[in-house]
Formats: structure tokens, sequence, C-alpha cells
């Protein structure tokens, strides 16, 4: 039984359905990968994507423009992340708590609209899978990677991009310095607040998005809750990816394969009891982190609100 | 002002956390019965709470609304602890009779109710009543309609393989599981049957995935259970692949690909409950919700066309679990 799971079938099922379930962690990962490079811990990822979620299927389904609903959950993640930064930046608050209090907003706040716009569990007819001419029929390669819908294509492209603006810009170089030495960094004319508030608030847009790519792209429904701790694990991921983009993919992916392959173990009937396979993506991603994490540093400001010393 | 917004954020936090739990009054006319339940999910997740929810409705219709039976519900209530300050709150408050719709609540129930010896409870899904005189235990004979859902699903299926999106090896979905596996074998034994536990009752991505993984394993036919199939239910929409349903009706997700849904109607123990209660019985009964006594029915979609055999196979497989020659063999 165990060799039935290196046939073509399914290893092509296990890549594919990786890729999907990456997705989201994609977004919303990078999304605080920026705003936790510039030193603020964004609890909050869970609720601005449930808020997402919402925005982006009820939109879809009243006004049946899919972009819209996509334009929707981008905005209402930037609200959250401006009033996050409005917190943190302004007010100083702790922002370990200030995050606790976004996600139980966006959790609650979710929940109402739904029963009071929707009130049922509906479906909506979602973004379709986009076949990549030429690149989707290669055997094997086409079929995990050129055969998505167009939220997925766009997660994977945000990964270079992400890398690309935090290395190689100004911008990116005035994020990490607001990171790790707010105040060399304010001396030098930098505005601190001003890029974090730059930070969060494309971290919330992420979030809205990664929301977005579930309720009308992945999943096409909307239900109370429905992230179940997918913001959190992308907070997690963030460590995991040592606050590289790439790291985070890494990250991403290894934890979402690993995920599919415990969903294939049990369709083949291999002898594993399901209680067991599905703790797989959690332990070995634990043990990943056990033998790589040593090497790397949070920057230096994470968490510490910056008050200006005259 | 750090002071001040650390205060001003866990003031947040703490206001933002009260709103998520909803309970809706009704206003009091006559004395009316008082029934308050806490619930895991949402009452309209078309699952397990909204089976009890749509019960509650048809009692108050039949006992002529909301003046003669009063309905107050928390939903949502995914944290025990949540929940049993819930309950404690109902039985202070003197409801007639506090649900407890999860098996999860049990041991709160077990330390909340010695506390209100006149005060009804019922713990569900379950056959336990902790031997307290002020306990009533409800539970599904899920397999039964697991089992006529099998037969129907093996009937259908063209691949001879069949999946299954379960959430955790437990209870009511290993009951409807394992019923659903009987079935099928006793159609065609040959039928492979792909059963996923994906270890969650809300994660809809997952589950979406793990249809998808039986899909490509060559599924025509799929079935689920609890709220978080939702997800799959979609993938099997996608696909053309038919759904059976369970815990509520479910074919308004899919009016084409829904052939038929086990739906509990637990106004059936809920109407021997309430008789109990007024001639001053308050628990110590176990009630289980079976074909028979019309607590499992099997609803079909008017939207798909069920071949005639099908139908009356299925129909004479509900006849045979109900007066007994054919019985189903758990493993």
């Amino acid at each position: 039984m165990i060799s039935e799971l290196f046939t073509t079938t399914v290893l092509i099922g296990i890549l594919a359905s990786g890729i999907r379930l990456a997705t989201p962690y994609l977004y919303a990962a990078i999304g605080e990968t920026f705003s936790q490079k510039s030193g603020v811990l964004n609890l909050g990822v869970e609720g601005q994507m449930l808020l997402g979620c919402f925005a982006a299927f009820y939109v879809a389904l009243t006004t049946e423009n899919l972009w819209l609903g996509l334009l929707a959950a981008m905005i209402v993640g930037a609200l959250m992340g401006l009033a996050m930064a409005f917190v943190t930046v302004n007010l100083h608050a702790q922002q370990g708590i200030s995050g606790i209090g976004f996600y139980l907003f966006g959790l609650g706040m979710s929940d109402l609209l739904f029963q009071k716009l929707l009130g049922t569990v509906e479906t909506v007819k979602g973004f379709p899978e986009i076949y990549i001419p030429g690149l989707s029929d290669i055997p094997g390669i086409g079929e995990i990677f050129f055969r998505q819908n167009i939220l997925v294509y766009g997660a994977f492209l945000l990964v270079p991009l992400a890398w690309f603006i935090l290395n190689k810009t100004t911008l990116g170089l005035k994020i990490r310095a607001v990171g790790e030495n707010p105040d060399a960094a304010d001396s030098l004319g930098v505005s601190v607040a001003r890029v974090r508030y730059f930070t969060i608030i494309l971290g919330g847009t992420l979030s809205g998005l990664a929301g977005a790519s579930l309720s009308i792209a992945l999943l096409n429904v909307f239900q109370q809750n429905m992230t179940s701790g997918l913001g959190f694990i992308a907070v997690a991921l963030v460590y995991f990816g040592a606050w590289k983009p790439g790291g985070v993919l890494a990250g991403a992916l290894l934890f979402s394969i690993v995920n599919s392959l415990q969903l294939w173990i049990q369709v083949l009937g291999i002898p594993v009891p399901s209680d067991i396979a599905v703790m797989m993506p959690y332990v070995l991603t634990i043990l990943v982190l056990v033998a790589t994490v040593s090497r790397v540093r949070a920057p230096s400001a994470l968490t510490k609100p910056f008050e200006r010393e005259d | 002002m750090k002071k001040f917004a650390l205060l001003f954020t866990l003031v947040l936090a703490l206001v933002l956390s009260a709103c998520a739990p909803k309970a809706t009054p009704t206003p009091v006319a006559t004395e009316p019965f008082r029934v308050a339940v806490v619930m895991p999910s949402a009452i309209n997740d078309m699952a397990f709470s909204q089976s009890m929810y749509d019960a509650l409705m048809r009692i108050q219709e039949e006992m002529g609304g909301p003046d003669n039976f009063e309905i107050v519900y928390s939903e949502n209530m995914f944290v025990v602890d949540d929940a049993a300050a819930a309950i404690r709150d109902y039985a202070t408050q003197g409801y007639d009779l506090v649900i407890a719709h999860g098996s999860q609540y049990g041991s709160s129930l077990q330390e909340i109710a010695p506390d209100f010896p006149e005060t009804s409870f019922a713990w569900g899904t379950t056959a336990e009543t902790f031997g307290q005189p002020n306990i009533f235990a409800y539970e599904a004979a899920s397999q039964e309609g697991g089992y006529v859902n099998g037969v129907l699903a093996a009937t259908l299926s063209k691949s001879a393989t069949i999946g299954v999106v379960g959430p955790i090896e437990v209870g009511d979905a290993k009951l409807y599981v394992d019923g659903f596996k009987a079935g099928v074998a006793s159609v065609n034994p040959e039928i492979v049957v792909n059963v996923n536990y994906i270890g969650s009752f809300s994660d809809v991505a997952l589950a979406s995935e793990a249809a998808s993984t039986h899909l490509s394993a060559g599924a025509d036919v799929l079935t689920g259970t609890a709220q978080m199939v939702v997800g799959a239910i979609g993938k099997a929409e996608e696909a053309n692949a038919l759904w059976f349903g369970t815990q509520s009706n479910q074919s308004s997700l899919a009016p084409k690909i829904v052939v038929a849904s086990q739906v509990y109607h637990w106004e059936v123990a809920l109407r021997e409950m309430l008789s109990l209660i007024k001639s001053g019985t308050l628990g110590g009964k176990s009630f289980k919700a079976n074909l028979a006594n019309g607590g499992e029915v099997i609803e079909y979609n008017e939207g798909y066309a069920l071949p005639a055999e099908a139908k009356t196979l299925a129909d004479n497989t509900i006849k045979g679990i109900v007066d007994g020659t054919i019985t189903i063999t758990l493993p």
C-alpha cells in the first residue's frame, strides 16, 4: 500500500492540493512578514482574514462581480490594518493583546454580518481555473502548477515580489531599518510611524486577500469561523521562514504538502490511525523548526513601540 | 499614555469577545414553557446545530408560538468553558429545560445539574445521564441513515469508488461513516469506500482538499458529516460527483448533485421530554432518534432525478431497518 503513494496520480494529487492549501498561508504570511520586518507583531491576521472572507463573498454574491469582491476584501483588510496601526503606533498599545482584540473583532463581526446579511450558508461561483497555454500541457508539472485559479498564481508571484521589495528597494531598506533600529532610522529622517502604518496596512490588505482566496476562489462558500486557525498558522510560518519570503514559501509548502499527503495516506488505506495522520504536518513543522531555527534572529524592535527620545 | 493604550485594547478585546455569542430573548406573556439551548456551532450551519434549532422551531410552532414556548440560544460555543458558563446562567434564570447540544459539554453538565434540582437538562449526543434525576440524554442512530445513504450510493456509483469526508473519528460521525460503509457493502462488497478524517469540525479548506483527494482517487459519489463539509460539497459539484448529506438537509448547497440527506428530527425526543417534564419527571431517561420513531428521516432532493428502482431500493431498505429484517453490523 505504501508503494501506491508513489504512483503519478497520487504524487500529482498531493502536490496540486498542497499548492492550493498553501495559497491563503502565502498571502497572510507574506503580509505578516512585512509588518514584523518593521517591528510590529500583528496577531489579528485571523480576524482580518475572516472579514476578508466575508466581504469578498458577500460582494461577489450580490454584485456577481468577483473582482469587486476581491477589492472589497482588500479594502476591509486595509481598514483593519489602519485601525491596528493607529492602536499600536499612535497609542503604543501592547501588540500581542491588541492583535488578539482585532482577531476577536473579526471573528465576531464576520459572524454578525453573516447572520444579518445572509442568514444561511450559500455558494457562489468563484474564480475559475486558468489553464496557462502550453505550460498546462506539460505532463505532471502542468497539472500541479499551471491549472490553478488566478489567486493561486498571485500568491506564488507575491513571494519574489516581496523579496525584491524587502531587499532591493529603498522602501525595503527603510522597513528593515525601522524594525532593527528605529532610533537610528528616525535620526536619519525616516518616519518610523509612516513606515509602520504602511506595512501594517499592507499586511491587512494581504490578509484580506488571503480570506478572499478561500471564499471566492478555492472554496466558494462562507461559513462562520471558516479560517479555523489558518491566520495563526500564517503568523507561525513567518517565524518558521526566518522573516524571509523564501523561507515563508518553504514553510507554507512543507505544511500544506504534508497535509495533503496525510489525506492520501488515509484514502489509500495505509494503516495509520487518522488521529496520528492529522498530526503529521504540525509535528513535522516543529521538527524542522527545532532543527533550523537556532541561527536566525527576529527583528530587534519586534513588538517594541517606538517612542522618540527628545 | 502607555497605560491608557493597554487599558483601551483590553476593554476593546473584552467588549468584542462579548459580542460573539448572541441570545434572542422573546417577550413573556402568560407563563410560557422556557427552553434554552447551548450549541457548539451556528444555528444555520447546515449540520449539527441547525438540526436542533430547526427541531425547536417546529415544536414552537406546534405549541402555538413564542407566547407558549420560549426559546433562547447561545451558538458558536466551541469553547467548553464558555458553554458551561452559559448553561449555568440559563439554569440560574429559571429556564424549564436547558439543552447542552454537544457531547463535549458532558462533564460540565455533570457538575452543574446537581446544583439545580428543579431544572431539567438535556444532553446530546449520548446515552449517558450520569444517573442524575434531572438529566435527559439523546442521541441519533446515525448508522441507520448512513446505511440507507450507503445503499443508494453503491447503486449510483459507476466508478465503484466512493469517498467519505469525516471530522474526527468519534461519536456521531463514526457511527454515520460505519453505517454508510455497511450499506455500501450490502449492495456490492467490491466497491471501495475511502474514508478521510480531517481532524477538525471547522476546517472548510482541508475538507475541500479531502474531497479533491477522493475525486483524484476516482470517486464519483461522496458523502461527509459535520459542518465543515460545505467545502467538500462545492468540490463535488465542480466535478459533477454525487453527494449524500447527513444531520440537516443539504440540498440547497448543490441542488444538482445532492441525492438525499439523513435529517435529524430531534422534536420526536423533545416532545417526550416535554411531556415527562410536565408530569414532573425531570430526567433520568435517554432517547434515541432512529428511522422507526421518525427521529431520523431520509429527505430526497427533488432537484435530483433519482431512478425509480433506486428509490424503491432505498424505501425497502428503510422498511427493512424499521421492521428489523435488516440489522446493521458495526465494526
